[in-house]
């Protein structure tokens, strides 16, 4: 066990034994491992095995413990949770639209009353609307955060361009999905603000109107508009969210995060406890 | 950044990795609460606030009001603000679609080795300016009223355009009086320019952002007439003399 114990914070760190006491382990050959010991011990040994079983096939075990016991920077603090605190509300709108998507209906028919049903009748149905609605107010907070984070410790900079880039997108795709899942409950106010937002895109020069076609599904705002937006907000923007998510926190782990700018390393590497 | 600069980052910042602690459990552990508090703060707005639900959507009539969620406001106040229709496509794609480009490329210009927040004066002052021209112009957004209240003395014969006025929300969009918005051009007087056929036409066939009101002529004609006799007595000296023009 004392192997693979990470570094632990001091206060999770076991004791050291005393003189006098046991040693450690619990049995030195005076008594008898008791039952629950045994139990305890076989628990270790069948979970080892199943362990063992996967790591031999799929060879992971490398790959996580490079991952999870990798060090942070120095003077890693608070404001370097805003990026995963912004990936958990991503994950929560995920699993709230997921619920959401079992009883709505894309039809210009029936959004409107799927969406009543939902917040009226379903259990807690008005609860993961709620959270649906305004976990994504939370999650445009954590990203513009996130971004100012960033950009205050210059964090952009070489050699993490890339991954600024992919942030951008990032930040776009979840204003887009704003705006694509503000249609869907189908109420006065979500239709018409939807209606300015996709005619306003039409203004724009060259491929305005080509663009706001696309997203009407025609000259006219109508039925195939409401199925489009629900694909777009159901599939193609969490998916490419999902996989840049995905190729950001790879770079995340390839090239670390960055120290705080007013941190420099002491030239005479004195302190060992950092460890 | 040239390639002694880059060096020398890297040098550091390998020197600050190592006397740094390791991810699990340190950071792990601030992330885990930072979820949690996440979490919480998302479930208390939705008991706190609910998930309303408006009247269902409908293309023809009743109340009419083109507000956009709280974060596109600014947006949405750019176009206000920027009133000559000159400028308007420069405020509605061209003012954020550069500074997206800008925000986009910002590590391409951005090239100086300096991280220090204090001694990136110029990008202090830039992302300074930026957040206060988006705050004022949200708070101005927010603080728009609603957008369907007509206040301005109606005739007993247009009252019922009136009503159908603000029931589709042209004050989302137009001035009429001392109320509505100033994204399009200002109704109050818009008998004097324009005749009852020609705002019938542009009613109909309207230029873009303005929605059609084509269906509501074809399912609701008695509305439509009423709403374009309301718009159409809407002159100059209607506002400012007698209310009986009649």
């Amino acid at each position: 066990m004392s192997k693979l114990t990470p570094p632990l914070p001091k206060f999770l760190r076991p004791a050291p034994p005393r003189p006098g006491e046991d040693n450690g382990a619990g049995h030195n050959g005076d008594a008898a491992p008791s039952r629950g010991e045994k139990l305890r011990e076989d628990a270790t040994e069948k979970t080892a095995q199943v362990v063992g079983w996967l790591d031999e096939r799929s060879n992971l075990s490398p790959l996580l413990r490079a991952n999870l016991y990798r060090k942070v920077p120095k003077g890693t603090n608070w404001f370097y949770t805003l990026g995963s605190a912004t990936l958990f509300a991503f994950v929560s709108q995920a699993v709230t639209g997921v619920f959401l998507a079992m009883y709505y209906e894309p039809d210009t028919a029936r959004a409107y009353e799927s969406a009543a049903y939902i917040t009226n009748e379903v259990f807690l149905g008005e609860l993961v609307r709620g959270m649906h609605k305004w976990g994504s107010t939370v999650m445009i907070i954590l990203i513009f955060l996130h971004l100012a984070r960033t950009f205050l410790f210059g964090a952009y900079k070489y050699p993490r361009e890339i991954q600024w880039i992919i942030g951008v997108v990032l930040l776009v795709l979840t204003l887009a999905m704003g705006l694509t899942g503000y249609l869907l409950p189908f109420d006065q106010r979500s239709f018409w603000a939807t209606t300015v937002a996709v005619n306003l895109n039409a203004s724009a020069p060259i491929i305005g109107p080509y663009l706001a076609d696309f997203m009407r599904g025609g000259a006219e705002f109508g039925a195939a508009s409401l199925s489009r937006f629900y694909a777009l907000h159901m599939l193609l923007i969490p998916g490419l969210i999902a996989a840049l998510i995905g190729a950001h926190l790879y770079l995340v782990a390839k090239l670390g995060t960055t120290a705080p700018p007013w941190l420099k390393p002491e030239k005479k590497s004195l302190n060992s406890e950092g460890i | 950044m040239n390639a002694q600069e880059k060096e020398q980052y890297l040098r550091e910042y390998s020197q600050l990795k190592n006397a740094g602690k390791p991810f699990f459990p340190y950071a792990v552990t601030k992330d885990g609460a930072m979820a949690a508090i996440t979490l919480f703060v998302i479930i208390a707005m939705a008991i706190l606030f609910g998930a309303e639900l408006g009247p269902k959507a409908d293309p023809t009539t009743t109340t009419y009001s083109p507000r956009p969620e709280w974060y596109f406001f600014f947006l949405f106040e750019l176009l206000r603000v920027i009133k000559p229709p000159s400028l308007v496509l420069m405020a509605t794609l061209g003012i954020p679609t550069i500074c997206l480009i800008l925000l986009l490329l910002l590590p391409f210009y951005d090239r100086s080795p300096e991280r220090h927040p204090l001694k990136r004066p110029i990008a202090m002052i830039g992302a300074v300016a930026t957040v206060v021209a988006m705050a004022y112009l949200s708070i101005i957004g927010a603080l728009g009223g609603p957008p369907s209240e007509i206040e301005i003395p109606v005739a007993a014969a247009y009252e019922d355009g009136a009503a159908v006025t603000a029931a589709s929300g042209c004050l989302g969009c137009h001035r009429i009086g001392e109320n509505g918005n100033t994204l399009g051009p200002n109704l109050t007087a818009i008998g004097d320019r324009l005749g009852r056929d020609a705002i019938a036409r542009t009613l109909i066939n309207p230029t873009s952002p303005m929605p059609s009101y084509q269906s509501l002529q074809e399912e609701n004609p008695e509305q439509f007439e009423a709403l374009v006799d309301f718009i159409a007595s809407l002159k100059e000296e209607a506002a400012e003399g007698g209310q009986d023009t009649q």
